[in-house]
């Protein structure tokens, strides 16, 4: 299966701004299907951005969180060619992890 | 469980991400005996904050202290939200020494929203997407150098977006 995770890491000057893109439900809880019956909530708490094995950015989500996911940060440090880690773990255990390279 | 590098300031929070060796478990239990409240809110996963449904009470879990609102920070958000299952909300603030960043929507059916915790060397600029049940105001609540710090904006909700 193709990752949930979409990242664009972009190294500017001594900045890399990271954008990503999450494939997730993030199904709240207080919504109802066709039947009446409410969707369980299933959403993302925690997604974590590691480099070189230091967490550089730590998002703990609620289920006000939009589905798929997009959230935008920078950090110093990094070099072009570096990886960046991404990992996500939602409310019912299930995860994802994948690595990108700062451009 | 993740080890941080050295020069990462000690907060509360490193104490108890981190409670692996001996002397920070030590600091662990003293921080415990001064904030209980603090360092029960700073765990790894807010799980409590995250399920309260009144503002006040989800600020308190997750941060105890008082709260400045301050004009270092700068919150943007549309006036108005047609389709409140997506509404972009960013922040950046000149404030220094950033460890946290929080979005609370007091009229969501929880109102916390979304913690972002901030190591040193990453920026305090952050964008995200999130729901808003109806109108309501957003509030960013930046953690700088131990004080805590607010934004705060309003958002008119044309269609809500957390069902109903």
């Amino acid at each position: 299966m193709a990752s949930s995770i979409r990242v664009r890491a972009i190294l500017n000057g001594e900045t890399t701004e990271v954008q990503t893109l999450i494939q997730h439900p993030m199904d709240s809880g207080f919504i109802k299907d066709d039947k009446g019956a409410f969707i369980p909530a299933h959403f993302i708490k925690e997604l974590t951005f590691e480099h070189n094995g230091r967490p550089v950015f730590i998002a703990d989500w609620g289920t006000a969180v939009s589905k798929d996911p997009y959230v935008k940060f920078a950090f110093k440090g990094a070099n072009k060619g570096d990886e960046l880690k991404v990992s996500w773990i939602d409310n019912k255990g299930e995860t994802d992890t994948a690595t990108f390279k700062i451009q | 469980m993740t080890v941080f590098e050295e020069g990462f300031p000690v907060t509360r929070r490193l104490v108890l991400r981190g409670a692996g060796s001996v002397a920070l478990a030590g600091l662990g239990v003293a921080s415990f005996d001064v904030l209980p409240a603090l360092a029960a809110a700073n765990d790894k996963y807010p799980e409590d904050a995250f399920k309260q449904k009144d503002n006040k009470e989800a600020i308190k879990l997750l941060y105890g202290g008082p709260i400045e609102p301050s004009d270092k920070i700068k919150l943007d958000a549309p006036e108005i939200a047609e389709n409140g299952a997506v509404v972009p909300i960013s922040v950046s603030t000149s404030l220094a020494d950033v460890t946290s960043i929080a979005f609370v929507v007091p009229e969501n059916p929880n109102v916390l929203a979304a913690y972002y915790k901030i190591p040193q060397g990453t920026l305090p600029n952050i964008a995200n997407r999130l729901k808003m049940a109806k109108t309501s105001t957003v509030t960013v609540i930046v953690e700088s150098g131990g004080k805590l710090f607010s934004a705060t904006k309003e958002v008119k909700v044309t269609v809500g977006g957390c069902g109903g």
